[in-house]
């Protein structure tokens, strides 16, 4: 069996008073994509460059492939591959020198250069603006290259921290396409973002970490399960004030009632809108608004912190 | 409104400190290097020039000039030789032409045999000719030797000099009366005894005539275009040097540095690299300088090749390791703009760039040899002035190639900082 691509175990790390890793331990299988989802602060930055051997935890350790990575080495890291979160570019190189560059320090010569140079190109997009240089992409462009420098040497493992931040929507569209591409390929990820969209939508597994601390693990279905269910949400806002009998009624049915706003769970969506909708109608309550919502990651992280992702 | 434009930009030049550093404390610093240099705290006195003298007459006149020129407060007298490795002797006119060569001292005069017979003939055919050889590359201690041999002459020997006229007009006048030579000799004996008592008054007029000798000036075609060569082209490589360093500054922020260092690249490598990367533009830096001074300013570069480049390469190595130096120890781009104007241009001044080091007072020129820059120039003044050989360029190697050793291992000390946090 081979060794499992990533193992952390109870990293402590601390900025001054600020806690930024509180005993983080996670584990990674191979051609597993693990988001790390949590707002802006929580410690993903700092795990993932704990990972990469580029942050001194106080405790705890880090094995890639079996082999305990001290940090500072790189020796111990050579399958691993880091896009960080900053463009992290020489703007005056051209695309492809941009890449040699980055494809030389990771120790590739002659013809394996040329090819995963022409491979990384080719998998970025990036082919026909090889020769640009990289102050004159897009932003998109740019992430893409940033992408494309980190994997240059085809590790086994990577990490990514928030790839898509401030990127347009069809250039996020293609780093999504590039991403399939290397689970198609095998490729163990670590994917950090504060985006629920993208962790539902590219990860086979998600940690939500808050404020150095993993929180929950799990699949997204399994996450929804342990927290707020798997139910629809149905919103209702009321025209008036609604009475206390008709309060106790609606908490009878499972619903949850803040000021002239109810909330309802529901599985037989078209049955239990209906039934909810006549009691209102019962009680001469006028409906302003009426939404539903699928369950999703925003709502674990509100129910396992009280507070937005994105607060 | 304009008030609140000024009091918005005061608020950021508060914040500021590289700009604060640059408007209040660099002025200042540099006006005390300058008023150190010229004006050696507030003692206005000009730099006491050494002189040595070669007495080949060894009368009592050569003795009294000798004597006389040792007095004066403007010059430092050097009669022996002074190598520790070497016996002490009294400087001859090879041993003295050497020193001058050697940059031991911009003068020396030798006063030649017979000087002392005929010392204030006025028939102008046996005057004496005293022979001062010269470092050129000091334009202000030949003019003011010579200018204090005449006033030492008259005032050293005065009434031997009166003596001689008293002579010539006996001689020429059809002989003088025995009440006048009665009276004469009363003033005469009136003039020893003020002499002796040190209120006689010096006669001005050019009495002793001096031959001048440029001893190293007088065969190159621009001798001077060396020095503003490397005093320029060396404060020049120490400002881009620092600058190129700053890439390192750029690759932190923008993160490069991070990324790199996540590669095969350890930091040892990273500033190895780079401090060789910059001494090769160093050199050529300084070829394409010195290449301008020989193609437009006649600088006689090709036939010192071998001494410009052990200089050179010396001293883009030094600069190189200073620049990653200042780099590392500094946080931003504006912080290493700051810090290395505020220390090149001090070093500059002081290290000679500004103003010839032989220039300064001596205690200033001791102190000046801190500045590695210094090192650099003397080499260069060695190779293209003294014309010295390279094996002779050893101290000035050695200096700036340990000084690069140093800086470099404080600079991989100091970017501990960018390697893990």
């Amino acid at each position: 069996m081979p060794p499992i691509p990533l193992r952390v175990a109870d990293l402590v790390k601390h900025f001054g008073s600020l806690t930024a890793l509180d005993g983080v331990s996670l584990e990674l299988s191979e051609g597993e994509i693990l988001g790390l989802l949590g707002p802006n602060g929580a410690g993903k930055t700092t795990l993932v460059r704990a990972i990469a051997g580029r942050v001194i935890p106080e405790a705890g350790s880090v094995s890639l492939f079996g082999v305990a990575a001290a940090p500072g080495d790189s020796g111990s890291r050579q399958k691993l591959g880091w896009v960080p979160q900053e463009i992290a570019l020489y703007p005056l190189l051209s695309v492809r020198e941009n890449l040699q560059s980055f494809g030389r320090f990771h120790g590739l010569l002659g013809p394996d250069l040329d090819a995963a140079i022409d491979e990384a190109l080719h998998w970025s997009g990036l082919a026909d603006r090889a020769g640009d240089r990289t102050k004159n992409l897009s932003g998109g462009m740019k992430r893409r290259l940033n992408m494309a420098a980190g994997v240059i040497h085809r590790p086994a493992l990577i990490l990514m921290d928030e790839p898509t931040v401030g990127v347009d929507p069809q250039s996020r569209e293609k780093i999504y396409a590039m991403i399939e591409e290397l689970r198609r390929g095998g490729v163990s990820i670590i994917y950090t973002t504060h985006y629920m969209e993208e962790a539902e939508r590219l990860c086979d597994r998600i940690a939500i970490i808050d404020r150095g601390k993993i929180i929950a693990d799990g699949s997204r279905d399994e996450l929804l399960r342990s927290t707020i269910g798997l139910e629809r949400e149905l919103t209702v806002d009321c025209g008036s004030a609604i009475p206390e009998p008709v309060r106790t009624l609606l908490s009878a049915r499972g619903a949850t009632v803040e000021g002239q706003r109810v909330r309802l769970p529901v599985r037989d969506t078209r049955r239990e809108m209906e039934a909810l909708l006549q009691l209102l109608d019962a009680e001469k309550i006028a409906v302003d608004d009426l939404s539903f919502r699928k369950p999703n990651l925003e709502a674990v992280f509100l129910h396992l912190t009280g507070r937005g992702l994105r607060e | 409104m304009i008030f609140h434009v000024i009091r918005n930009s005061a608020m950021n030049l508060r914040r500021d400190r590289a700009a604060l550093v640059l408007t209040f404390v660099l002025p200042i610093a540099f006006f005390s290097i300058f008023a150190g240099v010229f004006g050696a705290r507030g003692d206005s006195r000009t730099p006491r020039i050494r002189l040595i003298v070669v007495d080949e007459d060894r009368s009592d006149h050569s003795a009294a000039l000798v004597a006389a020129l040792g007095k004066e407060s403007g010059l430092n007298v050097m009669k022996e030789t002074a190598d520790k490795r070497a016996p002490v002797t009294a400087y001859d006119r090879a041993s003295a032409e050497a020193a001058v060569k050697a940059g031991r001292a911009p003068v020396a005069i030798v006063i030649p045999k017979g000087f002392g017979e005929s010392a204030f003939a006025f028939s102008s055919t046996n005057r004496p000719r005293m022979l001062l050889l010269a470092d050129s590359s000091d334009p202000i201690a030949p003019q003011m030797v010579t200018g204090l041999l005449q006033k030492v002459a008259m005032t050293s020997s005065p009434t031997t000099m009166a003596e001689a006229g008293i002579g010539e007009v006996d001689r020429w006048s059809g002989g003088l009366t025995a009440e006048q030579k009665g009276r004469l000799a009363a003033g005469l004996d009136r003039m020893r005894r003020d002499s002796a008592a040190g209120t006689g008054s010096a006669v001005s007029g050019a009495l002793i005539e001096v031959d001048v000798r440029d001893i190293l000036g007088e065969s190159k075609k621009a001798p001077l275009i060396a020095f503003y060569a490397a005093g320029t082209g060396v404060m020049f490589l120490l400002f881009s040097a620092s600058s190129a360093g700053g890439t390192l500054l750029e690759e932190s922020e923008s993160g490069t540095l991070d990324r790199l260092l996540s590669t095969r690249v350890t930091m040892t490598t990273l500033l190895l690299g780079k401090l060789l990367f910059l001494t090769i533009v160093g050199v050529v830096q300084l070829t394409v300088m010195f290449l301008w001074g020989a193609a437009v300013f006649g600088l006689e570069l090709f036939s010192h090749l071998g001494g410009f480049y052990v200089v050179t390469i010396a001293t883009a190595l030094a600069a190189s390791a200073f620049g990653l130096l200042l780099a590392s120890v500094c946080r931003t781009r504006a912080q290493l703009g700051a810090l290395s104007t505020l220390v090149i241009l001090i070093i500059s001044a002081l290290g000679g760039s500004m103003f010839p080091r032989f220039l300064m007072p001596e205690a200033v020129q001791r102190f000046s040899l801190i500045a590695f820059n210094s090192w650099a120039l003397e080499g260069y003044l060695k190779v293209f002035w003294r014309e010295e050989p390279t094996a002779r360029l050893w101290p000035e190697v050695a200096v700036l190639v340990g000084t690069a050793i140093l800086f470099t291992f404080i600079a991989r000390r100091v970017a501990r900082k960018w390697e893990i946090t």
